[in-house]
């Protein structure tokens, strides 16, 4: 069982080039974690895909066991683990995460 | 030892920190789902949800999720007993700024 959704997250975050496994939906965050990493994520125009993980309890328990990481949200662009809400905040108010996302090629609309 | 007290000596112990905030927010999060999970182990006066502040030089030339990994590694068992959220801002002497 473990295996299939580990398998469904190695496909997830390898069909779609920014995912965030997040509590609620990108548009009706259920979680003040959550809603700030989608928050940050429009606020530089990147296009993702959310996947709510309170619609899926084994996603939820799997993905902090697939990432060794205890908490949502969790953000991957092209497959590699970036962090939870407080790297993501870190690098986007530092301008780490702009720079990050133009070298991994992942389209922004704010300039870095 | 309430659980404010275990996350300081567990963090005290293991990275010697120069600095070392804990505040427990959990008063924040009043009726969030989260703190409904455990009734077990999640007093209802607090213990869920807590923000750290941490300089050491354990985190010298490591990346920000390996210092936020050392972190959760090392209150895994705080996370086991009913530790929700932990807020953390892991920092090297000389990053503060």
């Amino acid at each position: 069982m473990s295996d299939e959704v580990f398998e469904r997250i190695r496909r997830e975050i390898s069909d779609n080039p920014v995912v965030l496994y997040m509590k609620g939906t990108p548009v009706f965050p259920q979680c003040g974690f959550s809603s700030t990493v989608v928050q940050v994520l429009n606020r530089l125009g990147v296009q993702f895909k959310g996947v709510d993980v309170l619609s899926d309890p084994s996603i939820r328990d799997g993905v902090k066991r697939f990432s060794e990481w205890p908490t949502i949200p969790q953000l991957y662009v092209k497959g590699e683990f970036v962090g939870g809400c407080d790297i993501v905040r870190e690098m986007y108010l530092s301008g780490e995460l702009q720079s990050y996302m133009a070298d991994k090629g992942v389209a922004t609309t704010t300039a870095a | 030892m309430d659980m404010t007290e275990r996350i300081r000596a567990k963090l005290t112990t293991a990275l010697m920190p120069l600095h070392l905030v804990i505040e427990d927010e959990s008063h924040r999060h009043a009726g969030h789902a989260g703190r409904m999970q455990q009734p077990g182990h999640a007093p209802a006066g607090g213990g869920t949800h807590f923000k750290v502040v941490l300089v050491a030089d354990a985190f010298t030339g490591l990346g920000r999720v390996a210092r936020h990994r050392m972190v959760n590694g090392l209150l895994a068992g705080e996370f086991a007993d009913g530790v929700h959220a932990l807020q953390l801002r892991l920092l090297a002497p000389g990053e503060e700024g």
